[in-house]
């Protein structure tokens, strides 16, 4: 074999791709397969793909951007597959060597640069997002933009989001939140608090609640100020040096709270968080604390089973759905305990949703690069979610939650189905907050 | 056989006004696998709802010899939707818009490209049954079963997918839409040709529409585990089952190397020192379930069980039915290359096919696992390797060539349920016999005179050898 070969082999993890014997069995549970209807647009295909590459039958490696490009790396697959296929690192290589070899510079790949290497990362950056959507919505621009239209010929579809982007807060409660929390009653777990940055930034509320919910429960909370975004975003999309520069960040940053947990709210920076010590496994300095890290990441659903939940206020009769986040149900594996923890609320209506665990396209910024795509998705997931004839649909991560809402405000649904992360609805029932009409 | 011209492809393109061309080399590459080995690119992939404009292109084909390959899902063990000699690849999939169920009549008239378990949910929610349950039936279509005929567990009672169809709509190769059989379960009209079509491999036509006969679903049903120290026990446990009136939805059995390989991959407190364990389904009315379900147990013990294991409610039962189900993705956890082989014999030879089975692993020195339909004889030797290691795989290919030869031997077959596309090609002639083999040849010519539809399958070409590295 020649040196090339051999070299592009390793940058693209063929070796991982021998485990996948084509079953087949990852077809269906494929958003992108389901709506595409093409192969390339398989787990199957992207993996034989670069099977076809490393074994130098596929020369031109742009025939794999559109496939990697447009898969969500939702990673239901890996759950699918009877063989163990490490599909979330084949995704992660082949993006990495497809972005160092890209020629060309499309608007999107600009945009989704420059989001990802300054907006995700800094928390001026974000707080300035978060304080002009305030100022946004509270200057009356919003109300211009609906009238005019104009927002609607905004760039990358950036417009169709408006409509739910959520309650903003002002930049002085933003300052005045709290760093640390006492628990409530007898102090079960002493937990630290991952923030986020789409989190922090858009959904800062949800944030705020699910501090007051821990400390509801029994857990005194902590809010470390030197915490990063998470580098999923980076991660996913190749960009692999910046993921581990943050990950070492909140790695150090975390390591002097001695909590019991490091309790996050949003699915996918939870997978991330979660996997830092595959991350990091190569880096002799790093592997040991990135362990110790990943050890310690939970779900806010999981900490609050593990506490047992406040009192409850019943619901009259409220049909409730879940539509789960992909990472947190394929790679951190909680699938129960949001269920549960909703199910134990006296008075709701419980809905299953059909194929649930399929992605609602929302993938990180997936629905503003690859917008398109990502609304063919969306239809597939809000028929199911139609079906259920429920009035509120649980989410557990910030992107999942606008996508639902797009979802539930193009069906023309927006009056009568409410779309809340879990935490508000806890937070609801629990009284520590009013409802989000 | 040609190849796809500009010109073609012009042509092509105004025949499917409803579908889709694909002819992106990412397309391409991505319809040129199964799951089999091998990677065939074809020229151009095609998806339309349309029968009409499949007719039209069939036409198209015949006149300027351009090679068709319908293919469902490509889920094939055999090779079946390879495009070995390039053309069009016929995706099939796409064709899943028609699913009814006439309960009065108990048919199902489906398209090609229906999931098989989606058959199966629909005739469960009128308290029916489509019996055939290949172990892919989540992902498989039904158009690939059809046309490979596939079988799955319930074989044992309940028959193989030609034993559900009574009626097909085939374009033929000449590009003619014609009907096959019909609605009723009888129907002696002329020759059988829904037989002749179901398990043809693609070789004789593209099927456009099936129906399907469905029986009332069982009102329950049981499972149990028997543990064996011998295989030969296991073997007489089965043989003896049927011989006293007793026939079980299922019978699957696991040798010592699958039970020790899943014990590895997920404990679940399997047996590891036992030689083999069945896995016995029984399903019928409640009141005659539990019954014959006792006579089973101890029918198994009078041969020599050492263990009979009864789950108490229907997730202990989940649990027992978890290790048969863990034994595909534990195997491949120790070498990356399976080779899965489906040579059948007569059920009173399953001893016998056991024993062969393990001279050639010593013989070859290769890793074998056997496991499978054990009630139908229809066992599933499956091989370990790394495509990688040549020296490996050139055992590998004697020991298949073997195996093949002793299911042969004992008045079996190379295949039950896979289909023989292209690895069993070459292997025809020993169990068909060279007339035998030309008879079917000059069916296939009578049909397809022109060789364009799945070309490269079934028949071997001359000198074609099993090769897998």
């Amino acid at each position: 074999m020649n040196l090339s070969l051999k070299q592009l082999q390793e940058e693209l993890k063929y070796d991982r791709t021998a485990s996948c014997v084509q079953c087949g069995y990852c077809l269906p549970v494929c958003p992108t397969y389901t709506a595409f209807k093409n192969e390339a647009h398989s787990p199957r295909g992207r993996i034989n793909l670069i099977k076809m590459a490393g074994e130098g039958r596929l020369t031109d490696l742009s025939a794999l951007e559109e496939p990697f490009d447009l898969c969500l790396g939702c990673r239901a697959c890996e759950t699918a597959c009877p063989t163990g296929v490490e599909y979330g690192e084949i995704l992660e290589a082949a993006r990495a060597a497809l972005g160092k070899r890209r020629t060309l510079s499309v608007p999107a790949r600009t945009l989704k640069k420059a989001m990802l290497r300054k907006m995700f990362p800094s928390r001026r950056m974000m707080n300035i997002a978060g304080h002009s959507t305030w100022i946004y919505q509270k200057s009356g621009l919003q109300k211009a933009g609906r009238i005019t239209r104009v927002i609607d010929k905004l760039p990358y579809h950036l417009g169709a989001f408006e409509k739910v982007l959520p309650k903003p807060v002002s930049p002085l409660e933003r300052f005045k939140a709290p760093k640390r929390v006492k628990a409530e009653g007898k102090r079960k777990y002493k937990v630290a608090f991952f923030t986020g940055c789409v989190m922090d930034a858009m959904f800062h509320r949800v944030n705020q609640l699910s501090i007051q919910l821990l400390a509801r429960a029994g857990c005194e909370v902590t809010v470390v100020s030197n915490q990063s975004c998470c580098g999923a975003l980076h991660a996913h999309s190749g960009e692999q040096k910046e993921a581990r520069r943050l990950a070492r960040q909140n790695i150090q940053a975390f390591e002097g709270t001695e909590a019991d947990f490091i309790v996050n709210n949003a699915g996918g920076c939870g997978a991330m968080l979660y996997e830092y010590d595959r991350l990091l496994a190569d880096e002799e300095a790093w592997a040991e604390r990135a362990r110790a890290f990943s050890g310690k990441v939970k779900d806010i659903s999981q900490v609050l089973m593990a506490c047992g939940l406040p009192d409850m206020r019943p619901r009259k009769g409220e049909a409730v759905t879940y539509q789960p986040s992909c990472h947190m149900t394929n790679v951190q594996k909680v699938t129960k305990e949001p269920v549960e923890l909703l199910q134990s609320i006296p008075g709701i209506e419980w809905k299953e949703m059909n194929q649930a665990d399929m992605c609602c396209g929302s993938a990180g910024i997936y629905n503003l690069v690859h917008y398109d795509a990502s609304m063919e998705i969306l239809d597939h997931k809000m028929k199911e979610a139609k079906r259920t004839n429920a009035s509120v649909i649980i989410t557990t991560n910030p992107g999942c939650l606008l996508q639902m809402k797009l979802g539930v405000e193009k069906e023309g649904l927006a009056s009568s189905v409410r779309v809340l992360h879990l935490v508000e609805y806890l937070a609801e029932a629990a009284e520590i907050a009013e409802p989000v009409q | 056989m040609r190849a796809l011209t500009e010109i073609h492809l012009e042509e092509v393109k105004s025949i499917v006004k409803t579908g889709r061309v694909l002819t992106k080399e990412s397309d391409r590459f991505s319809y040129s696998f199964d799951g089999s080995f091998g990677t065939f690119l074809p020229d151009a992939v095609i998806q339309t709802k349309s029968v009409e404009e499949l007719a039209a292109l069939v036409r198209l084909a015949n006149r300027e010899l351009i090679p068709l390959y319908p293919r469902g899902q490509a889920t094939s063990l055999s090779g079946g939707p390879l495009p070995v000699k390039g053309g069009l690849v016929l995706d099939l999939s796409v064709m899943d818009h028609v699913l009814e169920v006439h309960e009065e009549d108990l048919v199902a008239v489906v398209s090609p490209g229906v999931l098989t378990a989606d058959i199966h949910r629909a005739a469960e929610e009128r308290g029916l049954m489509y019996p055939p349950d290949p172990s892919s039936s989540h992902v498989s279509t039904i158009g690939g079963n059809l046309a490979e005929n596939s079988g799955g567990p319930k074989g044992l009672k309940y028959g193989v997918t030609k034993d559900y169809v009574i009626g097909l709509e085939v374009i033929t190769p000449e590009g003619e839409i014609i009907k096959t059989g019909g609605r009723t379960v009888k129907n002696v009209t002329g020759y059988d040709l829904t037989k002749l079509i179901v398990g043809s491999e693609g070789t004789l036509g593209i099927i456009t529409k099936a129906v399907l006969k469905l029986i009332p679903k069982p009102k329950a049903s049981t499972t149990m585990m028997a543990i064996f120290d011998s295989l030969a026990d296991a073997g007489k446990a089965i043989s003896n089952m049927l011989t006293a009136g007793i026939l079980p939805s299922k019978m699957e059995l696991m040798d010592q190397a699958s039970i020790i390989a899943v014990e590895q991959f997920e404990p679940l407190g399997l047996p590891v020192d036992a030689a083999a364990l069945i896995l016995i389904e029984l399903d019928g009315h409640p009141a005659a379930l539990q019954e014959e379900a006792d006579e089973a147990a101890a029918l198994c013990q009078s041969v020599g069980a050492r263990e009979v294991r009864m789950p108490k409610n229907k997730s202990e039962e989940a649990e027992l039915w978890k290790a048969r189900k863990l034994v595909s993705p534990a195997i491949v956890r120790i070498k990356p290359t399976k080779i899965s082989e489906d040579a059948t014999v007569p059920r009173s030879k399953i001893p016998d096919m056991c024993k062969r089975l393990e001279k050639i692993r010593e013989e070859y020195g290769i890793h074998l696992v056997v496991f499978g339909h054990a009630g139908d004889g229809n066992l599933h030797p499956n091989i370990i390797c790394d495509k990688n290691d040549t020296e490996e795989m050139k055992r590998v290919e004697q020991a298949v060539e073997e195996i093949f030869k002793a299911a042969v031997e004992l008045g079996g077959t190379l295949s039950g349920e896979h289909g023989i596309g292209l690895m069993k090609a070459p292997f025809m002639e020993m169990e068909l016999g060279a007339a035998g083999l030309d008879m079917m040849k000059r069916i296939k010519a009578a049909w397809d005179p022109n060789n364009i539809m799945n070309p490269g399958k079934i028949f071997p070409e001359p000198g074609q050898k099993l090769e897998l590295s």
